[in-house]
């Protein structure tokens, strides 16, 4: 391959973005992932395929965000090869891809960390449990061993261990901190507790189905990944997604973006010692909720996209209560706005902690919100729109403080112009079906679904198999880029700044464990 | 400090009856009233995610907006087993919790409850038993009661943790960590 054959149209992939596909060998590989990191591309995941019933090979393949498309590259490694040349140098976030795709398909980078990332000791290390040859259902006996987190030493330095087990209701994770004093000299994250096997779980599954489990990668994003895993199979497929539809769904992905940074903005302000701000954003959420249960069904809208279309439209009366709501929303936020700005206690703790500075955010690939919030701005609903949002036209939000105190303001930024979004939505409703009936899928495709979802770009890898089944489906969310980042933005914070600063980023721990 | 007053002052008390659609036998205040009278105000929860989506978390916070105002009636989260009555288990049992989910309920006081929340905590939901799953709660440590939900309503948890108290008999000091049923 070379520079020219980046170019053709007939490398396109299937997908609800603007995305093209290369198959180079290990020089190539490395070859096209530097000169995309030249041109400004992002790594965004990394993934196998176990392809030994087929020809031989393993595979793995690389998604990398430009600035206007995604570019995937296929390497095949043929002969029992199982190593591949690592990305690391180029891009930070590659590493911890490197380590969990290793856990789960044996397949090694050729340099970088070379410590388990999602295998905790639940599997044996001589089983790759996405290999075709392990049974869908089988299951091991747990032999952890000690995981080598990185030692600090000096005078008067020691550790603080938490979790996986936490003080509040959140997500399981560990977190290693080396201190002096209350001062954060070194934090080291240890993830992998809420692996729930999920690509193996996908594996043959009806691709009619996948849509539910989708949703449920990661709870709080379940409209982001269910939209993906559709907008992957409707792209195979040549489904072409009714306005209304996609209007529909654009709602509900707003909706869930405002819900979420409603509860965060709650969160906040109770870390930072205001309760009264969680009790008015933790009310102001519920009420948001109750009105989708209205709606659609659900509080949470677990189940309302499936592939062709959405499971309920929306009538007449909802759709005026729905735009209530929007004018009741922007009132409410911007009075509650207006009292976190003017409040000296709470913006002493925002400002300047947890800072993570633009050229850092650059540099390890920082995306979405956090991204946002550090002079990184991408958003794919602006850079690479599939409808509805190639009319809707969201703004772009952009602070380059990088502190908590900017994660929030991009918070109530982002949260007006979601209102705005769904007011327009509302208004300029299409009329048509709101589900439409998708074929079955020809076998030995792969497709991708990209959404931009409220913490960043969710990505959807679909492979399918004869029967309308799925043959793999691999899974990203944003948080693993931004994770690394906070060992970063912890340095040099006192640890009770810790949940405050954790809670600005607000990353997902099942979206990124799978 | 004068808009925050008046905030609370228009924002008035939210937490009153939830609205009839959702529960059809007992309204809010009945079920915490029956909470209240087996627990006085002493009930205190500990919750574990054993590898849950988020999404039954969502609906655990919301316990403790105005609306379901949790605490207000002396049901409250605690940060540390040794402070819990109940423990509350959410998601399919990783293999990667599965340690620090019996660590959790052994380092509980007796006597103890443990009620499984959501769909994949009671049946294995939509994830199954895998290399990375071990599937229901039961099956690691032993349930007395469960939601089922995916993700279970607010008012579905609260009437789950009037269940435990009037139909389970708490459990005293299981010598060995094994499924119940």
């Amino acid at each position: 391959m070379t520079d020219d054959s980046l170019k053709p149209e007939d490398l396109r992939l299937p997908a609800n973005v603007v995305a093209r596909h290369a198959v180079v060998d290990a020089e190539q590989w490395l070859a096209c992932a530097q000169r995309l990191h030249d041109q400004g591309a992002g790594l965004l995941t990394l993934w196998g395929t176990d392809d030994r019933d087929r020809d031989g090979a393993f595979r793995v393949f690389a998604a990398l965000l430009l600035p206007d498309q995604v570019m995937v590259l296929e390497h095949a490694l043929a002969g029992g090869n199982t190593v591949y040349p690592a990305l690391g140098h180029l891009f930070p976030v590659a590493d911890r891809l490197q380590r969990a795709l290793y856990d789960l398909l044996g397949l090694r980078a050729d340099a970088g960390d070379g410590r388990p990332w999602l295998r905790h000791g639940g599997w044996p290390e001589n089983i790759f449990p996405l290999r075709r040859d392990v049974g869908a259902t089988q299951s091991y006996a747990i032999h952890a061993k000690p995981y080598p987190f990185v030692p600090v030493s000096g005078d008067g330095v020691h550790e603080i261990a938490v979790g996986p087990v936490h003080a509040g209701t959140i997500e399981p994770g560990h977190f290693r901190f080396s201190v002096v004093g209350e001062k954060v000299l070194r934090l080291e994250e240890r993830l992998g507790y809420a692996h729930k096997g999920i690509a193996k779980r996908f594996d043959r599954l009806p691709l009619q189905e996948g849509h539910r489990l989708a949703a449920r990668i990661c709870g709080d994003s379940t409209v982001a990944f269910s939209w993906a895993y559709c907008a992957a199979l409707e792209a195979i497929t040549e489904t072409e997604l009714p306005r209304r539809a996609a209007a529909l769904r654009a709602l509900a992905l707003e909706r869930e973006r405002i819900a979420n940074h409603l509860g965060d903005l709650g969160g906040l302000g109770n870390d930072a010692g205001l309760a009264f701000g969680l009790v008015q954003f933790s009310s102001l959420k519920e009420q948001l909720v109750r009105l989708n249960q209205d709606a659609f069904g659900q509080r949470y809208l677990f189940d309302y996209l499936l592939p062709g279309g959405v499971v309920i439209d929306l009538g007449a009366r909802m759709i005026r209560s729905m735009l209530d709501e929007v004018a009741m929303l922007g009132q409410a936020v911007s009075t509650l706005r207006a009292i976190f700005d003017d409040h000296a206690g709470m913006q002493d703790r925002f400002r300047d902690a947890g800072l993570l500075s633009p050229e850092l955010a650059r540099a390890h690939g920082a995306i979405g919100l956090v991204g946002r919030a550090s002079g990184v701005a991408r958003d794919a609903r602006i850079d690479l729109p599939w409808p509805p949002y190639d009319v809707l036209q969201p703004g772009r939000v952009l602070r380059s403080e990088g502190d908590v105190a900017a994660r929030v303001q991009v918070r109530f930024d982002e949260i007006m112009d979601s209102l705005r979004l769904c007011r327009s939505l509302l208004q300029t409703l299409p009329e048509g079906p709101s589900l439409v009936p998708v074929p079955v899928a020809p076998p030995d495709r792969l497709g991708l679904g990209l959404i931009e979802g409220w913490r960043g770009p969710v990505l959807i890898a679909l492979g399918t198999a004869p029967d309308n089944r799925v043959r793999h489906c691999h899974a990203h969310d944003s948080s693993w880029q931004n994770w690394p980042l906070i060992e970063y933005a912890m340095i040099g914070n006192i640890v009770p700044d810790f949940p405050l600063i954790n809670k600005s980023f607000n990353l997902a721990y099942s979206g990124h464990d799978g | 400090m004068f808009t925050i007053l008046a905030r609370i002052r228009r924002t008035g008390i939210l937490s009153e009856p939830l609205p009839t659609s959702e529960v059809r036998d007992a309204p809010l205040e009945k079920l915490q009233r029956d909470l209240q009278s087996v627990f006085g105000r002493a009930l205190r929860i500990r919750h574990v995610d054993a590898g849950s989506c988020n999404g039954c978390e969502l609906e655990i916070h919301a316990l403790s907006n105005p609306y379901y105002n949790l605490e207000g009636s002396g049901i409250a989260f605690v940060a540390s087993p040794r402070h819990a009555d109940v423990l509350l288990v959410t998601g399919p049992v990783s293999v990667n919790m599965e340690e620090a989910l019996k660590r959790t309920y052994e380092a509980m006081p007796d006597p103890k409850w443990v009620l499984a929340v959501g769909d994949c905590s009671t049946c294995t939901g939509v994830f199954g038993v895998n290399y990375a799953t071990r599937g229901r709660v039961a099956d690691v440590i032993p349930v007395d009661a469960v939601i089922n939900g995916c993700p279970p309503t607010p008012l579905a948890l609260l009437r789950g943790l009037l269940q435990i108290t009037g139909h389970a008999q708490p459990k005293v000091s299981p010598g060995a960590v094994q499924a119940d049923s």
